[in-house]
């Protein structure tokens, strides 16, 4: 692919994720204000928290609990948060030096501009499928979030959109790109029956994390990995999974 | 705590650990091991997102029109459909199936 259509797909890959994640952010702003935020408390969340599972693990406390339930809120968010540190390990040689840069491209760091930025072949496509991803569902999110706040009590039960089921088909589409290998999906069966075993023993936002174990027990020893295949490297990877959008750019 | 407290200590903690990750040397991310592993991590995570997202109700589980819908995307993303066509196909099976009652 010559170096012109590679930062093509790698526009059209964050526009295709940037524009499907952020509409949803509406039914976090419906979300929130159902769980007693005011329309301000739901645009602060997207504008600084920015990251979806960490916001709805804490409206969902919230929802429970009422701001008696402040520090289980503050502990799922922050559970559910872990994994954006683990994203920028990742992300930061893409993003390269420059403490103003890092600091932005930081706040930018979630499950989706990730994602498409890994799934880029050359460094310059990683760099354009980052900041364009991040930057779209920044901006969408918080609009999305403004309106759905807003449109809260218009809409009533957001459930009856839908827009529940678009936020697991959502998270559903990110992954299923990476299931190409035996590993991976023993990850992601094993994952999802630790979580389904794990939901009704542990507060809300750790079974998440504890199906995290799961990749810990089978990627240090390599369980299960292609017998004398190549290793996976961060960058410039031959088997990363194409754009998380509709496997197009395999063609 | 209030709840505008409780939004900001939890925006910062949230933005403070995206923010440690980029103080890690990179070095550490260059053996097969820990890219292998932090790879795995992402599917691990997000496989775990989805069943929350499809069965978690609270602290137990709850099986509802997400379910179906959930079923319907992942047939289309083997079909290999567009994210934004699959997205809105989720979401339409769920409200349809509770608008005619036959899912809760």
């Amino acid at each position: 692919m010559s170096a012109a259509s590679e930062r093509r797909e790698a526009w059209r890959a964050s526009w295709a994720v940037g524009l499907a994640v952020a509409a949803y952010g509406i039914s976090f702003g419906a979300l929130a204000v159902a769980s007693g935020l005011d329309v301000w408390q739901a645009s602060v969340l997207s504008a600084v928290m920015f990251s979806g599972g960490s916001q709805f693990a804490l409206i969902g406390v919230l929802a429970a609990g009422g701001a008696a339930s402040g520090p289980a809120a503050i502990a799922g968010a922050t559970l559910l948060g872990l994994r954006n540190g683990l994203y920028a390990v990742r992300v930061s040689p893409i993003v390269g030096p420059g403490w103003a840069k890092r600091l932005l491209a930081g706040h930018l760091t979630i499950d989706e501009s990730t994602a498409v930025a890994t799934a880029q072949p050359t460094l310059e496509s990683q760099r354009i499928g980052f900041w364009a991803t991040g930057a779209i569902i920044w901006v969408g999110w918080n609009l999305m979030t403004l309106a759905g706040a807003l449109l809260g009590d218009l809409l009533g039960d957001v459930s009856a959109y839908g827009l529940d089921a678009a936020a697991a088909a959502a998270f559903l589409g990110l992954v299923w790109p990476r299931l190409r290998a035996l590993q991976p999906i023993a990850v992601a069966v094993g994952a999802a029956v630790v979580t389904t075993l794990t939901i009704p023993l542990l507060p809300p936002g750790l079974p998440v994390l504890v199906a995290a174990v799961v990749a810990l027990v089978v990627g240090i020893p390599d369980l299960l990995g292609r017998p004398g295949g190549p290793e996976p490297q961060l960058v410039h990877h031959d088997d990363v999974p194409p754009a998380p959008d509709s496997g197009e750019s395999e063609r | 705590m209030s709840i505008w407290q409780i939004i900001i200590v939890a925006s910062i903690a949230v933005l403070a650990i995206k923010l440690a990750g980029y103080l890690v040397p990179e070095q550490v991310l260059q053996t097969p091991t820990a890219a292998r592993t932090a790879n795995l991590v992402t599917v691990a995570l997000l496989s775990a997102l989805i069943v929350v997202q499809t069965i978690g109700s609270g602290q137990g589980i709850l099986v509802d029109a997400r379910l179906p819908a959930i079923v319907v995307a992942a047939g289309l993303f083997a079909l290999r459909v567009p994210f934004i066509l699959v997205i809105v196909a989720a979401a339409a099976t769920a409200a349809a199936l509770r608008a005619l009652g036959w899912a809760a």
